[in-house]
C-alpha cells in the first residue's frame, strides 16, 4: 500500500514536471509576440494510436486479471500462470508460451488418455500445402502438431471435409471462427501480424506473379 | 523568465490536469487482461445466484491434451455452448469426468470454478471474433432479452 502511495506520488510529480516544462518551452517561443492568440478548443479525439490497445500486463495472476473476483477467498488459492510458465519457450502472442515446442521438447508431457498416463497420441506426419491466390506466402498446415494435440475426429469431417480442394478457407472465415478459427484465436496461437509465418511458411516459387483482376485486364489504357 | 499572472494561473491548471489524470489512469477500472483463452461461462451461474465459472485453459492444456475434453467427453468448441449444470457434473459429465475427487478436486469446491465477476458475460479471453464481431458472446439459446 504505502510504495502504491509513493509510486503514486511519484508519477504525479512527474506528471508535474512534464507539464510545467511543456508550458515553459512554450512560453519562451511565445514570447516575441505582444499576447499569444487564445487557444480555440481542439478536439480531445486527437490522440496517438487511438485503437491500438495494448495489454499492459502480461499472464496476470487471477486476483488482477479483471474476470475473476478478488472477493471470492478461493481466487486466490489459484495457480498465477506466471509461475507454471517458468522454463517454457515463448511466443510474442497468446499465452506468450510456445506450446508446440514444449511438448516437442518434452518440457511437458499432458495425458492423452483421462486416466491412463502412458497412452500415446495417434500422431500423424503429413504436411497439406494450400496455394494461396495472393502474394502472402503459401500455407503448409503441418498434422503432426495438430494430431499430437487432438484426435481427428476433433476436425474431420464436421470442420474439414478429409478430402483434396474440398474445403473453401479464406481469411474472413478463419477471423470470423470457422475452420483454422474454430481454435486459432481463441485458444490456439492467434492471428496477429507476428503470426502469419506460423502458416504461411512456404515462399512462393520464383517466377510466381500475382493473377492480374478482371479490372486490370479490361482497362483500355493498361 | 517574465511570466504573467494569466499564464502562471494556466500553468498551474495544466499541472493540476496532468496530475488528476495520472490519478485517474490509476484509478479507473483496467480492461481485463485476463489469460487468453480464459473462458467465462455464465449460463445459469448468474440466474442461481453464483458467481460465473472461469475455466482457465492454459491450466489444463499443461496436463491434458485437447483430445481428452474436445473428443472423449464431448465438450464443444464453443464458450457457454455445453449448457453445463451442476447436475451433469455430479452425473460424471463433463467437468465432472475428472472433477470427482478422483482425478481432481471435487465439487465441494465451488469457489475454484464459481470465481468469476459477478455480472461478467460468458466469453472466451482474448478471442478475435469476439474483438471483431460482437461485444460479448451469447448463450446459445438463452434469447438477449432474458437478460433483464
Amino acid at each position: 500500500m504505502r510504495t502504491l502511495k509513493l509510486m503514486i506520488s511519484s508519477l504525479a510529480l512527474l506528471s508535474l514536471l512534464l507539464t510545467t516544462t511543456a508550458v515553459m518551452s512554450a512560453d519562451e517561443k511565445a514570447e516575441p509576440a505582444a499576447k499569444p492568440a487564445p487557444k480555440s478548443k481542439v478536439s480531445a479525439a486527437n490522440v496517438f494510436n487511438r485503437l491500438l490497445k495494448k495489454e499492459k500486463v502480461k499472464n496476470a495472476p487471477p486476483a488482477q486479471d479483471g474476470i475473476h473476483d478478488p472477493a471470492n477467498d478461493n481466487t486466490h488459492v489459484l495457480q498465477p500462470p506466471m509461475i507454471a510458465y517458468e522454463g517454457l519457450p515463448t511466443t510474442e502472442f497468446g499465452n506468450y508460451v510456445d506450446w508446440v515446442k514444449a511438448l516437442n521438447d518434452g518440457l511437458l508431457n499432458p495425458r492423452y488418455d483421462r486416466f491412463d498416463p502412458t497412452v500415446e497420441p495417434l500422431v500423424m506426419d503429413l504436411d497439406i500445402v494450400r496455394e494461396v491466390k495472393a502474394s502472402v506466402p503459401d500455407v503448409v498446415f503441418p498434422h503432426k502438431p495438430h494430431t499430437q494435440w487432438l484426435h481427428c475426429s476433433n476436425c474431420h469431417p464436421k470442420i474439414f471435409i478429409p478430402q483434396r480442394n474440398a474445403n473453401v478457407i479464406n481469411m474472413s472465415a478463419i477471423l470470423l471462427g470457422q475452420k483454422c478459427g474454430v481454435c486459432h484465436g481463441k485458444v490456439s496461437f492467434p492471428i496477429t501480424t507476428k503470426s502469419c509465418k506460423m502458416c504461411h511458411s512456404k515462399p512462393k516459387p520464383d517466377d510466381w506473379k500475382p493473377p492480374k483482376s478482371e479490372a486490370t485486364l479490361q482497362n483500355p489504357w493498361r | 523568465m517574465i511570466v504573467t499572472n494569466r499564464e502562471e494561473g494556466s500553468m498551474y491548471k495544466s499541472a493540476l490536469i496532468g496530475i488528476l489524470s495520472m490519478i485517474a489512469v490509476l484509478l479507473v477500472p483496467q480492461m481485463a487482461k485476463a489469460e487468453y483463452a480464459d473462458v467465462v461461462i455464465n449460463n445459469y451461474a448468474d440466474a442461481a445466484g453464483m458467481r460465473p465459472a472461469v475455466f482457465p485453459h492454459w491450466y489444463h492444456r499443461i496436463r491434458f491434451r485437447c483430445k481428452v475434453c474436445h473428443a472423449d467427453l464431448g465438450f464443444k468448441f464453443k464458450a457457454g455452448g455445453n449448457q453445463i449444470t451442476m447436475a451433469k457434473i455430479i452425473d460424471g459429465q463433463f467437468c465432472g469426468a475428472c472433477h470427482n475427487g478422483e482425478i481432481s478436486w471435487s465439487v465441494e469446491n465451488c469457489g475454484m470454478c464459481h470465481s468469476g465477476v459477478p455480472g461478467t458475460p460468458t466469453l472466451i479471453h482474448g478471442s478475435t471474433v469476439q474483438r471483431l464481431v460482437a461485444p460479448t458472446y451469447k448463450s446459445m439459446d438463452a434469447p438477449s432479452d432474458q437478460k433483464k
